[in-house]
This record gives structure tokens, C-alpha cells and sequence, in this order.
């Protein structure tokens, strides 16, 4: 849809996928056990340089990194 | 009473669940001394069956080494059975400092101190040096006692992928706002027996200003020519800021681990870790025992050459038997067989053949990674080790797999 999922996926792919799992935007993440709860600081810290934002500690769960789908609507609620 | 049957039914559902899932860890008693051959009842109420121990941590034939034994009668004689205290209280003794020396002399570092055990060491360094202001960017294998104490830490944790030197300088260089940065991997992995690029990662923290942990729990004593561990292997020896390890794998498998590294670093786990602070240290005839190998070490490097030898004779045995295993050459040696049915079916008929050694599988290795974990002593005989590849190879017949690559394996058992 946006560039924005693309530049996502396209992130948690290299990041986390090791061989050829397909990902889709409403792929589960964190519960689908591709990015565990530890490695999501990385993913965290890569949006707030991404797209100069500050995402608050307790906004950023297991749930709202669920999916690239989750990610860029919370995301946007940053953006200005 | 507050244990209620639904409470206990609760747990007797888990429990259940573990055994149907296959994932139900049994033990097996040995009656015997630690050694090349051990005598073990299994299961439990079995007649006691002689068998070749290949899966004990014994890299260096130490834990019933008779002069080791000795050293740890005199300790006891010496210094008594136990402290009753904590090492700031009325807990230290001459031989907890003498030893400290020791492992500090030995690993090339300024400075060591005891925990009760390595897995204490690892649980309570990191918080003990670290705040939340820092990050510790960890190998994504590295052990779970590892895991733990980066748990119990305030700092912020990431993660680079396995041995992984590029994805590792990309987090640092993510993290490069951070007050302190803490790199930290195994030396040798424990499951797959490969090594760490500790030159390259030295090299790294160089650049980029950050501390250097490394837990050589598989290595002390026997990687690198004279067997001081993986920064010896790798020409870093003085260059690791945080080195962990025990005394209860190759360093004569009893128990006790410590923290050795920078003096400032060493004397912040004195004030602050808390495994340190609070629980007992390493008891006398223990410290005296792991002195005894230390010296013993230190005068030849005898055990490690032939620990050496054992392990090439033993890889090369496998490879030419037409078994798959995980390349590399240190003594931990994974027979790869890919399901965790045939993991288990194979342990268990090299067991009948008089070879103990055990099936690793999910969750403890990836899905689809099943294995047998064999691991080389300087304490066998090549005697030992044919008798062990005899059985592997009728075993590996049995099944089908020998000479078979990967995908035909996988073909036969599945996943
Ligand atoms: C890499 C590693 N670190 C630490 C430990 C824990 O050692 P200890 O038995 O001294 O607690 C182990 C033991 O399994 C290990 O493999």
C-alpha cells in the first residue's frame, strides 16, 4: 500500500527472518515467534532514528509490534 | 493446608503435558566416580550397566584426577568442609584469594573474583557494571545463564545474529549514543562446539568504544595452545574486558565459576553482585581441588595436547563413518540427525550398545536440528573412542543414515 510497510517489512526481514518464511503485512511478529521480545529494542530504536519520533516506553508492547501493519499505525500516531 | 487439589492438579497438568510433548527430562544415576567409563542405573531400579561416557563436560579428564582428589583432601583436612558465611561476612579464606590469583595469572586478565557458580557469575555481573544508560548487544546463541543476567539488568539489551561481524557493527553502530556499550558472546558455543571471532569482535570494540564479555565456560583450559581459552586461540589474550567461567566443566567439574577481567570491573561485582554478595562462595576442598588443576595446567600442557588429538581422531571417525556432523574443532562434537524421534531412537540404542551420550533437541536446538551431542575427554583412551565409533556406525546402519547427506535424512524421518 505505502512506503512505509515496505521499508518495514523490508527491515524485519533482514533483521530477523533466517531462511525463506513469507511475510505479509498482518504477519504475527512477536507471537508468531519471528522477532523475539528482546530483539524488538532494535526495531524500536531503527523507527524513532527512521522517522525521528520518540515512541514512549509503554506504548511500545509485545501487541502494538505484533505485525508491520500494527507498527505502522502506531508509528503514525508519532508522526508529524 | 494451602496446597489444594486444584492447585496440584494444575502442576500434574503440566507435568503431563511435557511428557506427551516428549520434552520430560529424566535423570540417570551414575554410581560411579566421573570417568571415561562410568557405571549407571537407568532407568531408575535397572541393573547398574557399564557403559563409555561421551557427553560429559570432563574435557580434561579432571574430575577424578587422583591428585586432584588429593589436593581436595588436604583442602578439606586443611581448611575445613564449609564457611557458614558469605565471602564480606566471616566468608573468605587465605585459598578464596590464592585461587583468584591463580585464574587471574592464568587467564591473562588484572583481576578475578569467585561466585558460587558461573551461572551466578552471569546472573550477577551485568547488573553489577551496568546501568540503564547502557546497552549490551549480545550473539543470539550465547547460553541461558547469559540470558538470565541480562534480564535481571536495567541496561538496554539487543541482539546480533550468530557470529553474525557485520549485523554486530551495525548495532553498534545503532547504539553509538549509549554511555557504555557491552558486547557480550560465548567463546565456544555450547551446542554447535564452533568459536567466536573474538579477534574480529576485539577489533570492533576497538572502534566503536565498547566493552568486550566473554563466558569461556567450554574453552578454559583447553583452547589455545596453552589452553587458556578463546582469546588465546584468537591472539586477544589481555584484550577481553569481562571474561566468565567454571570450575565445573574442564577446570575439574565440581562447581564454582568466577568473573575475571579489568580490575575496576572485577571490584564493582565485589560491591554490587548480588550472587556474590549473597550466597556462599566456592566450599575449601572445592578451591582446593580447582588450585591443584591449575597448577597442574600450568606445568604442561600434556591433557590439552592430548585432548587435542582425541578430538581429531574422533571427528575424523565420524566424517569417514559417513556421519554428518557440525564442523569445527573444538572436543564438542554434534552428530546432526535432524529429527527428534531418531535423536532420542539413536541415544537410546547406543546406550544398549554400551555408549551413553544424548539426544538434543527443540526447544533446547532449533526445530529441525536434532542432534547428538558427543564431547571428546582428554580422559578416554583411543580404546574408548573405537568402541564408541563401533557402536555408532552399527547404530547409524540400523537406521539408514550413513553416508546419507541432510536432505536425505530429513526425507526418511522428517524434520
Ligand atoms: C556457556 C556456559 N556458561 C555457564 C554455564 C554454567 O556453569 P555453572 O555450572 O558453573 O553454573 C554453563 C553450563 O552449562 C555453560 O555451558
Amino acid at each position: 500500500m505505502d512506503e512505509m510497510q515496505e521499508i518495514i517489512k523490508n527491515y524485519v526481514i533482514k533483521e530477523y527472518v533466517e531462511d525463506d518464511t513469507e511475510l505479509t503485512y498482518d504477519t504475527p511478529l512477536i507471537s508468531g515467534g519471528i522477532v523475539d521480545s528482546f530483539s524488538m529494542v532494535s526495531l524500536k530504536r531503527f523507527l524513532e532514528n527512521k522517522y525521528s519520533i520518540s515512541i514512549p516506553d509503554d506504548r511500545a508492547t509485545p501487541e502494538a509490534f505484533d505485525s508491520v501493519n500494527k507498527i505502522c499505525a502506531l508509528v503514525r500516531e508519532f508522526v508529524k | 493446608m494451602a496446597y489444594s487439589d486444584k492447585t496440584r492438579g494444575m502442576y500434574s497438568e503440566v507435568l503431563t503435558g511435557l511428557q506427551s510433548a516428549g520434552l520430560f527430562k529424566q535423570e540417570r544415576y551414575i554410581h560411579s566416580a566421573q570417568a571415561a567409563d562410568i557405571e549407571v542405573e537407568f532407568p531408575s531400579g535397572a541393573p547398574l550397566k557399564k557403559v563409555i561416557n561421551i557427553c560429559a563436560n570432563n574435557y580434561l579428564g579432571m574430575s577424578s584426577h587422583p591428585e586432584v582428589v588429593k589436593a581436595a583432601h588436604d583442602g578439606l583436612d586443611s581448611h575445613g568442609y564449609g564457611m557458614s558465611s558469605v565471602r564480606f561476612i566471616c566468608g573468605t579464606q587465605d585459598i578464596h584469594r590464592t585461587l583468584e590469583k591463580m585464574v587471574t595469572q592464568f587467564l591473562g586478565t588484572e583481576d578475578t573474583i569467585l561466585f558460587p557458580s558461573c551461572m551466578d557469575a552471569n546472573a550477577g555481573v551485568f547488573e553489577a557494571v551496568l546501568t540503564k544508560d547502557d546497552v549490551m548487544i549480545s550473539d543470539r546463541l550465547v547460553h541461558a545463564s547469559i540470558i538470565d543476567g541480562i534480564r535481571l539488568c536495567s541496561a538496554m539489551h539487543d541482539t546480533f545474529k550468530h557470529s553474525d561481524m557485520e549485523h554486530l557493527e551495525e548495532k553498534l553502530q545503532l547504539h553509538n549514543d549509549k554511555r557504555l556499550k557491552c558486547v557480550i558472546t560465548d567463546g565456544v558455543f555450547s551446542m554447535d562446539g564452533d568459536t567466536a571471532r573474538l579477534d574480529k569482535m576485539v577489533e570492533l570494540c576497538d572502534k566503536y568504544d565498547a566493552l568486550l564479555f566473554v563466558d569461556d565456560s567450554h574453552s578454559s583450559g583447553f583452547i589455545g595452545k596453552t589452553g587458556r581459552g578463546t582469546h588465546e586461540l584468537c591472539g586477544v589474550m589481555g584484550k577481553i574486558d569481562i571474561i566468565t567461567t567454571t570450575f565445573g566443566k574442564g577446570l575439574g567439574g565440581a562447581s564454582g565459576g568466577c568473573v575475571s577481567g579489568r580490575k575496576e570491573l572485577v571490584e564493582m561485582c565485589r560491591q554490587k553482585a548480588r550472587p556474590y554478595l549473597f550466597s556462599n562462595t566456592i566450599a575449601p576442598p572445592v578451591v582446593a581441588g580447582v588450585i591443584k588443576v591449575l597448577e597442574i595446567l600450568s606445568a604442561s600442557t600434556d591433557r590439552r595436547d592430548k585432548l587435542e588429538s582425541n578430538t581429531a581422531f574422533w571427528r575424523k571417525g565420524l566424517t569417514d563413518a559417513g556421519l554428518i556432523i557440525k564442523a569445527g574443532d573444538t572436543p564438542i562434537v554434534p552428530v546432526m540427525l535432524f529429527n527428534a524421534k531418531l535423536a532420542q531412537d539413536v541415544s537410546r540404542d547406543l546406550y544398549d550398545e554400551g555408549i551413553y551420550a544424548i539426544g538434543f533437541f527443540f526447544p533446547v536446538v532449533p526445530q529441525g536440528q536434532a542432534r547428538i551431542r558427543t564431547q571428546i575427554s582428554a580422559g578416554h583412551e583411543i580404546h574408548h573412542l573405537e568402541k564408541a565409533l563401533e557402536a555408532f556406525k552399527k547404530v547409524g546402519k540400523k537406521y539408514d543414515i550413513l553416508g546419507k547427506t541432510k536432505q536425505e535424512i530429513i526425507e526418511m524421518y522428517g524434520m
